[in-house]
């Protein structure tokens, strides 16, 4: 076959152009898995509550942190009708030491996280992968997110401590990791989960007068009852609860400040490195046939069909493509397995599948000018004659 | 006497040479439209090729020649007249039609771009096979004893670029015959070439011609050449000026030649 046959006795100039394809797959691949990553790490604690709804002070405009609701806020919501079960969830960061600096005086360094407290059996408490849950809303337990066990090194039934400002004073609190679940990263931090009465002792404040009976979370995670509609049970919640504003999951994750942009800013930059690619590939195939006119009119002037022409061309655009694309795709699998657990880049297969399908749709929409090129040759260019 | 080797032609199923002309062109005029403008590329050209007839289209730059070559090609459709090539008259054909008929019953050589480059010498002349579905064992080894006959038998497995020139040319006579053609066309074959080298092609191109009963029809502006042909046809400003049939009249021609 004539399209082989020039490829195999042109390795060089094919490969460079495959090379090409695989390092703009090896960027969409990461672009892809960066973004990926990042909207994870925004998005996944709130993603994996065991809820449909989450409910915020009207004023917030869907902002977690300028949500502040007390304990009544339970009650009230609970009962709306067609609401199951409730779960008050407060939202702060701290630092954890690892199990081994844990006792050592005036160490700086440690691990960032967010600080989420939830209330024991309630929606908002993680499946635990490994251990327990909490034994109660005061204990001084933790659950870990996969992320943060991993990056801190706690096991189970370590203690570890966490560092927190008071006021004006730095406070540090032991707490037993009783649990680890999957990821739980909110805010591109990982997750350290606590009960909700603990969290409200041990998160960060500026005022320590503040009266210990009133607890202070942010929203209220609701699980729907059976069969309800999840705009339905919205609209009830905000009907019955005064000043409250509901929001599915997927609206309230996407209001988290930054995360939208840094989607719209990811997804940017793979369209323009997919145009880029469309343009190498494009630009590639066009000189190749334009140095070809002469070879080409001389194949239809002996009696090459343009059919013959065009699957010619064709296949080596498709076959270079997805040389480069498998050879990008290996190399970024090979290249992301030496990562460290820091880097925010997740592949999931339905984001690779959708980036390799557009890599691979890139090669012959670059290739269509040169097909076109290729069918404009016109036999009478073997004598010199053509247009 | 250099006979295409092999089978004959019935056994292969490719065309045999045909009883009377090959070629019949017949008031063949090519005009373009400038304007008001009408210029002539070819007027009123009539010619017949019998099979075993090597003719050379000669001619100053611009005179019709390559153009009268493209429409007996069938690459160019004539604006009047008509051209009919082993019984088929090609003028009534489709563009898919008239690149099947050129695939089985036109051979070619041209100036330049003749090989593919990524291809070895028996590649380049089995393509024309391949082209016309006809790959098969006994027409490759027929392939390998035409090359032979041409002096390229060492020389099956190389590339175009590692050939000389003159061995360039001869691989595309041999690719120009090997399907059997009613009808062989070279435009300027020895443009490229040195006084030897061109007459050792034109001479191997005349005798295979000859001796397989193929219509040939060479175009040269380099009248030494015409020493090996039949007929000469000499075009001015896209008419037949003169007509040279006689040996002797062709070798004075050929002689005076600069």
């Amino acid at each position: 076959m004539l399209a082989f046959k020039e490829m195999t006795r042109n390795v060089g100039r094919f490969a460079s152009i495959s090379s090409v394809i695989a390092l703009i797959t090896v960027l969409i691949l990461f672009l892809s898995g960066l973004g990926e990553g990042l909207a994870l790490g925004n998005r996944q604690f709130i993603e994996r509550i065991q809820g449909e709804l989450l409910v915020y002070q009207d004023t917030a405009d869907l902002q977690i942190a300028a949500s502040q609701f007390d304990r009544s806020i339970i009650a009230s919501v609970r009962r709306v009708p067609g609401v199951e079960d409730v779960g008050a969830i407060g939202f702060s960061s701290t630092v954890i030491r690892p199990p081994s600096q844990s006792n050592a005086a005036g160490d700086e360094e440690g691990l960032r996280v967010s600080l989420l407290g939830v209330e024991p059996d309630r929606p908002g408490e993680p499946a635990v992968r490994e251990g327990t849950t909490f034994s109660s809303s005061s204990a001084n337990e933790a659950i870990l997110g996969r992320q943060a066990a991993l990056r801190s090194g706690a096991r189970l039934g370590d203690i570890i401590t966490i560092r927190s400002t008071q006021g004006a004073v730095d406070e540090s609190y032991d707490l037993r990791v009783v649990g680890i679940a999957d990821g739980q990263q909110y805010q591109i931090s990982p997750g350290l989960i606590v009960p909700l009465i603990t969290f409200d002792r041990v998160k960060p404040k500026g005022d320590t007068r503040a009266d210990e009976t009133s607890l202070v979370f942010n929203v209220v995670a609701v699980r729907g009852a059976p069969g309800i509609e999840t705009e339905e049970l919205k609209a009830a919640i905000e009907r019955e609860v005064r000043s409250v504003e509901a929001t599915d999951l997927v609206t309230a994750y996407e209001n988290i400040p930054g995360y939208t942009a840094q989607r719209s800013t990811v997804d940017t930059q793979t369209g323009f490195t997919l145009i880029i690619g469309i343009l190498v590939v494009g630009g590639f195939f066009q000189i190749q046939t334009l140095q070809k006119l002469g070879q080409i009119g001389m194949l239809k002037a002996i009696g090459a069909s343009n059919g013959l022409v065009a699957w010619s061309t064709v296949l080596q655009i498709v076959f270079t493509n997805l040389i480069g694309v498998a050879l990008g795709a290996i190399g970024t699998a090979l290249l992301a397995a030496s990562f460290p657990a820091t880097v925010p880049i997740v592949f999931r297969q339905g984001n690779v599948l959708i980036a390799v399908s557009g890599l691979l749709i890139i090669g012959p929409l670059g290739g269509l000018v040169a097909l076109r090129a290729a069918l404009q040759v016109e036999p009478l260019t073997a004598l010199g004659l053509g247009k | 006497m250099t006979v295409l080797p092999g089978a004959d032609d019935s056994a292969l199923h490719l065309p045999s040479a045909a009883e009377g002309p090959a070629l019949v062109a017949d008031g063949v005029t090519k005009e373009y439209r400038l304007g008001e403008q009408v210029i002539y590329a070819v007027k009123d050209v009539s010619i017949q090729v019998q099979p075993g007839e090597f003719v050379a289209l000669v001619g100053p730059s611009g005179s019709g020649k390559t153009s009268l070559l493209a429409i007996l090609a069938g690459l160019l459709r004539p604006s009047t007249g008509s051209v009919r090539i082993a019984d088929e008259e090609i003028g009534m054909l489709s563009d898919r039609a008239l690149t099947r008929f050129r695939r089985r019953n036109i051979g070619f050589t041209f100036q330049a771009n003749n090989l593919l480059p990524y291809l070895t010498v028996l590649e380049n002349v089995t393509l024309m096979l391949s082209l016309n579905g006809r790959t098969t064992p006994a027409a490759v080894a027929w392939a390998k004893d035409l090359l032979a006959q041409l002096g390229l038998e060492d020389r099956l497995n190389n590339l175009p670029s590692q050939l000389s020139g003159g061995q360039q040319q001869r691989v595309s006579i041999a690719r120009a015959l090997i399907h059997r053609p009613a009808v062989v066309l070279a435009d300027e074959p020895t443009a490229s070439l040195d006084t030897e080298r061109a007459f050792q092609v034109v001479k191997t191109f005349a005798d295979l011609i000859h001796d397989n009963r193929r219509a040939g029809i060479i175009v040269t502006h380099d009248l030494r050449m015409v020493r090996y042909v039949d007929r000469v046809i000499q075009m001015r400003d896209g008419v037949l000026e003169r007509v040279l049939d006689q040996r002797e009249e062709i070798l004075a021609l050929a002689e005076g030649a600069p």
